[in-house]
């Protein structure tokens, strides 16, 4: 772990944003707050949004910023740090789906809270969300992760490709084979998509 | 109907059936409380940990097998060091 470095008025790291991130990339310990405080909210929601579950995604917001900082030495301070971190946060959230491969079921308290919250949709049944939800959570986690961010939050394949550290073509494979094995799944179900 | 127009309305359907049953994210979510502190700790926790001196064992690997080519075909040594 690199040095911890002497103190920099906040002041000066606010106006000077690309001394920010030439700072963080010498290991300095005020810069990498001011970036946790600037980015801690969007990568804490861009985790939320893959593991759904509030208190992972503070450990995994944790987890995330201190491998940044670990590597902040690795970090190229002439490109934006979003998509970095980004990037940093959905392979510790993809480690953390695939270590609970147990889970494939779906957990007792979503299965009541499915059944007794309303779809907007009439149409779709309680039992036909149940269903879908067990069909999602039996992908595997890279297609559950690509799938869930460009179908569920609709993000473009762009940042999804760049998230993942893919190809923006190997994007939208893992979202196309996602849908295929959820429609299969499905169709055995009984569930004509 | 064309494949491709099939392909969307496949994903629209499933896409549709997938925000139905996946629980919702509020649009701007933020954590319950300050995870500063927590990192703080965590790094604090952590040893200082010197610059990485191994070499992890594929760069190992490689090193062998050019020792080991080098070897056996020693006429390619120059030309090696001619695109170097």
């Amino acid at each position: 772990m690199p040095d911890r470095p002497e103190i920099v008025p906040e002041d000066v790291l606010e106006t000077v944003p690309e001394t920010v991130l030439a700072r963080f990339r010498q290991g300095d310990l005020n810069a990498f707050e001011a970036l946790f405080r600037e980015h801690q909210r969007s990568v804490y929601g861009w985790i939320l949004r893959i593991v759904r579950d509030t208190g992972a995604a503070e450990d995994l917001t944790v987890e995330s910023f201190l491998r940044m900082h670990r590597a902040c030495a690795r970090f190229d301070p002439a490109r934006p740090f979003e998509p970095w971190a980004r990037r940093v946060a959905t392979h510790l959230a993809l480690d953390w789906l695939r270590a609970r491969p147990h889970e494939t079921e779906l957990d007792s308290d979503v299965a009541d809270a499915l059944s007794a919250s309303p779809a907007t949709d009439p149409g779709i049944t309680a039992e036909i969300r149940l269903k879908t939800a067990q069909a999602f959570a039996h992908l595997p986690p890279r297609l559950r992760i690509a799938a869930l961010l460009s179908l569920v939050e609709e993000q473009p394949h762009k940042d999804v490709a760049a998230a993942l550290g893919i190809s923006v073509t190997a994007a939208k494979l893992r979202v196309f084979r996602a849908v295929r094995l959820l429609r299969k799944d499905l169709e055995r179900q009984g569930i004509t998509p | 109907m064309t494949e491709h127009a099939e392909k969307q309305l496949e994903e629209t359907r499933i896409r549709e059936l997938l925000k139905q049953a996946l629980p919702p994210v509020a649009s701007d979510p933020e954590p319950a409380r300050d995870l500063w502190p927590a990192v703080l700790r965590r790094l604090d926790a952590e040893p200082v940990r010197a610059l990485p001196h191994r070499l992890p064992w594929f760069d190992w690997a490689l090193i062998a097998g050019l020792i080991v080519f080098a070897v056996a075909f020693p006429a390619t040594i120059p030309v090696f060091l001619y695109y170097l």
